[in-house]
């Protein structure tokens, strides 16, 4: 900006790469070469607009920044000669505006309260000095040169910081007990496992402010009295990896990591373990056993890793999330960060809003703003304008919930109370077309195959369950199932040894409390209303709907359709195979499943 | 352990070692909690679930085997939730086993038919899928059969925490977790030493000893307390005895210097016992070869051609030679007769030679 020239920041996260980021970026590459453009390129991680990706900001000199969404190489030689060269903007591309918070999706972001994304999307992950621009390491020189340990951990119990990886412990109290815990070799251990269905957040952190998270382990480390810190991050993020490593290669340039860092006598230093991918590894004594280079199995706590835990010692194991805050804590101090929230949940909370949603991204609000809030004004409500039905939170190990608790707010002792959890922060949302029965079993079926195996009820008892439900969805279902899946679900949960299995059927409890209807109707009726389980349901073509195009029968595999041409088509039952193909591909939507 | 700890179990007033597990204290006292993962000469693992307890002021219930007793614990150990969690799991086992109790090697020795027994389990209310994996039997002496194992994780844990050789771990996760070698490979191709540890541990039928199948069920065998004659450590063991043949070898647990474990010889090397070319009274060798005699005319015999020699050649013309299968005090008691009544320091050891 103050060489004069337009800054084009391309969204250069997981999201962006996947949504085609990577040939944008080399079409901008091109075009910068010609020389027609006063203009530089730079790469950030993830804003959050994954439903737009690849996304790019155009910041002018004079400080104006428009964002793009949904480019393609083909649409940038337009952009950049319209938006460049001739100064229009092109408003039917136009995800956000600084000067017009209206266009396009800037409301997803005015409902936001941003302090783990405070630089995601804006700063080049990959270079130190745009995070210490932005008064990156302050933190960490503050509390390694001007406070103690004890008062750096009461400035995070002030704040009323709580674990971001599912459980919601105090984050303050538990660097008290590592901190109190004898022995003078400790560890700080980051969770960046992240493992379950639909949630990215800690991710696009990594990818996005990989500093950020140093930066919180710096001082965990200092305030716990841990000389050596591990990132524990799953090899299916490389790209988090490799910014990570390089992060940290940055850092012991500068001397925040390594031996005297900041200039004191402190020692300080981090390692990357990657994690084969197995969502028990988040679980902390799996996490730990697995850094020993043994099977990631759970084993029963106490004893807590704050006082035995990675190879014997004490450790303190937080959440990338949790982690990324603290930094912005120390800063801004702890009472500035529990003015945000409610009694219990103090700052805010990142969400992944997938699923029906039209929104699907990375959100970040503030603790106490209600689910309808978070799903409608936030994720900007159901796609394609159909009914909200149901928003799962916390993944796996969380419930779903009707639209009778919508007011529900994000709150952890809120959300716990009506079986769900706040968990790590995936939030899906089902709609009229999601079957809720269908839904227990997808995510039993995660859970089942991610048991580690160790004990009883988990391995068997959520393989039985699962059972069950598959039979209900093949509308085998048996009037007793739903007393069966009950029974197991009491003892599964009060005798599994981690919460993998003392979670795992939440997502059933609560389908079964908010929407058990579904599963009468698929057990005693033999029918899926949502239209979804194949065995249950029939396609019919709505006559006066039907324009007679022939779409259907064309695409049909089996031949199940049938009609005159311009006449009204029609399904042969017997021969259909519900594989709902013709469905998505009529035209008039004549064609429906019940 | 420096002090004691008092506390509650079942109502009872309990003093134990600091350091204790729930599950000691409460056998010190005779209170049985049922277990099946395990074993005392083992690491307290938690899995199986079934010794899990109600400690007050816990969140959630606690295993026994696993948790240490603390200053004033309240601990229930056989309340109704527990009664219905062990069925439950008993249950759950039994809908992925093959029931087979019939022809099964381990009935009558099988911690799963017991507490299936005790708990009144037979039918289980959950029926799904069950494992069909091949049985292997790829070397002489120990044979697998997963579809009866219960992932005690007991053989993982003794073969590395004991024996130091870390033959098996688990493979794979979820309803397809199961004990393997690595890359699936056949016990002789891993550093295997057919010791035999893991059967003594296995609670089922799913690790049994190839030598003794089908030679004699737990209750008609008759266990002969005897000590190991193949070295000099002096494990104490079991000889199963059927009609007057030996079938099987194992050893009393936590007993001895073994503590319950064996080595391959004192485990499997028994057949000896019964072989027609064993050596069962001296031989003298004369002129005709070698004569049975009486152990009195053996020993006569060594002891005037012993005192012959000393006379005719001096103490130093004779020489000791002992065995590492002898127990210290036998070797030590033959040095002594080297010494003092012979007069002579030639005494050596086959483990030398
Ligand atoms: C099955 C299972 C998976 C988990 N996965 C994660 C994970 O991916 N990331 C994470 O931070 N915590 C995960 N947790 C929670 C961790 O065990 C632990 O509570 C957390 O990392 C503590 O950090 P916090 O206090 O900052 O939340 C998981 C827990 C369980 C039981
Ligand atoms: S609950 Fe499941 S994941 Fe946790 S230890 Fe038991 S089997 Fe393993
Ligand atoms: S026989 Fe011994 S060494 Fe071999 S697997 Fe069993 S315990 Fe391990």
């Amino acid at each position: 900006m103050s060489n004069g020239k337009t800054k084009l920041v391309l969204g250069y996260g997981t999201c962006g790469i996947a949504a085609g980021a990577a040939a944008v970026k080399e079409a901008l590459e091109r075009e910068l070469e010609t020389g027609k453009y006063l203009a530089e390129l730079d790469i950030a991680g993830c804003m959050g607009f994954c439903f737009k990706e690849p996304i790019v900001e155009v910041i002018s000199p004079d400080g104006l920044s428009v964002v793009y969404g949904d480019l393609t190489p083909k649409k940038v030689p337009q952009l950049l000669e319209s938006h460049l060269l001739q100064g229009r903007v092109i408003d039917e591309w136009v995800v956000k505006r600084s000067d017009d918070p209206s266009a396009g999706e800037g409301d997803f972001l005015a409902h936001q309260h941003r302090i783990v994304l405070r630089n995601c999307g804006i700063i080049n992950p990959e270079s130190i000095d745009e995070y210490i621009a932005t008064g990156g390491y302050e933190a960490a020189r503050k509390a390694l040169t001007s406070m103690t340990p004890e008062e750096i951990i009461g400035e995070v119990t002030k704040s009323g910081l709580r674990g971001r990886g599912g459980a919601g412990f105090p984050t303050g109290t538990k660097w008290g007990f590592a901190r109190k815990a004898p022995g003078d070799e400790k560890y700080i251990v980051c969770n960046a496992d992240e493992g379950d269905p639909g949630a990215f957040m800690d991710r696009s952190v990594l990818e996005g402010d990989p500093h950020a998270v140093i930066e919180g382990m710096i001082i965990a480390g200092y305030a716990i009295g841990a000389r050596q810190g591990y990132i524990y991050c799953r090899a299916e993020y490389p790209l988090a990896l490799r910014r990570l490593e390089i992060a940290i290669t940055q850092c012991r340039e500068r001397g925040f990591l390594g031996k005297g860092i900041f200039g004191t006598e402190w020692d300080f230093d981090i390692k990357i373990k990657k994690g084969a991918g197995a969502f028990v590894c988040g679980e902390e004594t799996a996490l730990i056993a697995s850094i020993e280079g043994k099977r990631g199995m759970p084993r029963p706590r106490p004893p807590f890793p704050a006082n035995e835990g990675l190879w014997g010692k004490p450790t303190n194991i937080n959440n990338v999330e949790t982690l990324a805050n603290v930094p912005w804590i120390i800063r801004h101090g702890g009472e500035e960060y529990a003015r945000l929230g409610t009694e219990k949940s103090k700052g805010t909370k990142v969400f992944c809003l997938a699923g029906k949603v039209r929104r699907t991204g990375l959100a970040e609000v503030p603790m106490g703003m209600t689910l309808r809030q978070v799903i409608f004004d936030v994720g900007g409500g159901i796609r394609g304008g159909k009914e909200f039905k149901a928003v799962q939170l916390g993944g796996p190990s969380g419930g779903c919930l009707p639209a009778s608790l919508l007011d529900t707010p994000v709150d952890y002792e809120a959300i716990t109370a009506t079986g769900a959890i706040m968990g790590s922060g995936g939030m899906i949302v089902a709609d009229s077309t999601t079957c809720m029965v269908d839904l227990a079993r997808y995510f039993l079926t995660f859970t089942q195959a991610e048991s580690c195996g160790k004990c009883v009820p988990c391995r068997l008892g959520t393989k039985r369950m699962l059972e069950i439900l598959e039979r209900i969805c093949r509308g085998e279902g048996e009037p007793e199932d739903i007393g069966k899946l009950e029974m197991l679900a009491q003892d599964i949960k009060a005798a599994s040894l981690c919460a993998l299995g003392g979670t795992a059927p939440n997502p059933v409890l609560t389908t079964l409390r908010y929407f058990r209807n579904e599963y009468e109707d698929h057990i005693f009726r033999k029918k899926c209303t949502a239209g979804v389980c194949p065995a249950l349901i029939t396609l019919y073509i709505d006559a006066d709907k039907c324009s007679g195009c022939g779409a259907c029968a064309k695409i049909c595999p089996v031949g199940a359709i049938s009609g005159k041409k311009k006449e009204p088509h029609g399904i042969d039952a017997e021969k259909c195979i519900r594989c709902k193909l013709c469905l998505s591909r009529c035209p008039e939507e004549a064609i429906y499943a019940e | 352990m420096a002090g004691v700890v008092r506390l509650t179990i079942d109502g009872r007033e309990i003093v134990t070692a600091e350091g204790n597990t729930i599950l000691q204290a409460a056998k010190e006292n005779g209170i049985r909690i049922p277990t099946l993962c395990y074993d005392e000469r083992m690491e307290p693992y938690g899995a199986c679930r079934i010794c899990l307890v109600e400690v007050e002021g816990a969140r959630g219930l606690l295993p026994s085997c696993a948790t240490r007793v603390t200053e004033g614990m309240v601990v229930r150990t056989d309340t109704e939730q527990l009664r219905r969690i062990r069925r439950t799991i008993l249950e759950l086992l039994l809908s992925d086993h093959p029931n087979d109790c019939m022809i099964c090697d381990s009935t009558g020795n099988c911690e799963l038919q017991d507490l299936a027994y005790e708990y009144g389990v037979r039918d289980p209310r959950f029926e799904g899928e069950r494992h069909t994996y091949k049985v292997l039997t790829e070397n002489p002496f120990i044979e697998r059969d997963y579809n009866k194992c219960i992932l005690c994780g007991r053989c993982i844990r003794i073969c590395r925490e004991v024996q130091g050789v870390g033959v098996y771990d688990f493979v794979n996760r979820g309803f397809e977790a199961v004990p393997g070698t690595p890359y699936d490979r056949p016990l002789p191709e891993t550093p295997c030493e057919f010791c035999g540890q893991c059967v003594s541990t296995c609670p089922t039928g799913a690790i049994v000893s190839i030598p003794s199948k089908g030679k004699g069920r737990a209750w008609q065998v008759r266990k002969v307390r005897t000590t190991c004659t193949y070295c000099g450590c002096g494990c104490q063991i079991d000889l199963h005895v059927k009609d007057g043949r030996v079938v099987e070898v194992s050893s009393p647990l936590m007993v001895g210097p073994g503590q319950g474990n064996l080595c391959a010889k004192g485990r499997y090397g028994y057949e000896f016992i019964h072989s027609p070319d064993r050596l069962t009274s001296p031989l003298v060798k004369g002129e005709e070869g070698f004569v049975e005699v009486s152990w009195d005319k053996a020993l006569d015999e060594v002891a005037s051609r012993i005192r012959r020699a000393v006379e005719e050649h001096g103490p130093d013309s004779v020489a000791f030679l002992c065995s590492a299968r002898c127990t210290n005090e036998e070797n030590y008691l033959l040095q002594k007769m080297a010494r003092a009544v012979v007069g002579t320091n030639n005494v050596d050891h086959c483990a030398r030679l």
